[in-house]
């Protein structure tokens, strides 16, 4: 497997409510390990797996949020976020976690992973995908 | 075409798994090649041989394993979700104590790197879900 394809892993659903985000978390951290050029994409619903400060106490589920804090750790360092999508929800960046990365050709400076793009311009970036995994 | 089919949903709730099998049998049909089908979320339930439709009704996991076997095509339940909802083969029973199998013929258990490495190695990955 010399090959390296661009692979894009769409989040649409809300966190909590179906098991697609948990589910698609783990496809995610799996796929981390075949170096191909990964990239996440949350939109919809699926922004609110973001939101920081998630409290699942009251639901019996566990809080898997904090593992996206992880997603640098994986060279998953493109993260791209729907400017419209938060805009419909009320939300703005800040209501999101801030996720970083770190380059290690910059002296493992810290850079932030999120890319707040609008509709047309994920449009743009989900055409030069070679790979599509949508959840 | 080299083709990776990914089902996202359980038989008779959701029509996923209909249009993923209509889908799979027009593209060999057409002369493609399926590399692979691969089940996740409640997509699992579709490998369950315990399945008993009413006598009327399709029977949707007898289905899968008839065109796995006319043309002998990969088919694999990601081994996560398949604990979680309790579909399980000889090996995971035995892994995980139980008492039971009910994997239908056709079927294996994997992990998702199958699933991966089935977009990788694909022309297209052509998932069906919600």
């Amino acid at each position: 497997m010399s090959q390296t394809k661009k692979f894009m892993y769409i989040n649409r659903k809300a966190p909590y409510g179906t098991i697609y985000a948990w589910e698609a978390l783990e496809v995610v951290l799996i796929g981390a390990a075949f170096e191909q050029d990964v990239s996440v994409t949350f939109m919809d619903d699926g922004v609110y797996q973001l939101v920081k400060g998630q409290d699942t106490s009251g639901i019996g589920m566990k809080n898997f949020s904090p593992t996206y804090a992880a997603l640098g750790d994986f060279e998953i360092t493109k993260i791209y976020v729907e400017q419209e999508s938060l805009e419909e929800r009320g939300l703005t960046l800040d209501d999101l976690q801030h996720l970083v990365w770190e380059d290690e050709d910059e002296d493992y400076a810290e850079k932030d992973s999120i890319r707040l793009v609008s509709r047309a311009e994920l449009g743009s970036v989900l055409a030069e995908q070679d790979v599509l995994f949508n959840f | 075409m080299k083709l990776t089919i990914q089902v996202n949903e359980g038989p008779y709730q959701h029509q996923s798994a209909d249009s993923a099998y209509y889908f799979a049998k027009a593209a060999l049909e057409k002369g493609h090649e399926i590399y692979r089908i691969f089940f996740y979320h409640d997509g699992v339930n579709n490998g369950t041989r315990l399945t008993t439709p009413p006598q009327d009704d399709r029977n949707i996991v007898a289905r899968w394993s008839e065109l796995a076997k006319e043309h002998d095509i990969d088919m694999v339940l990601c081994v996560a979700a398949a604990q979680r909802r309790g579909i399980v083969d000889d090996g995971e029973a035995e892994r995980n104590g139980k008492d039971a199998t009910n994997i239908a013929p056709g079927f294996r258990i994997s992990g998702l790197g199958q699933l991966v490495e089935g977009g990788i190695q694909s022309d297209r990955l052509v998932v069906f879900g919600d």
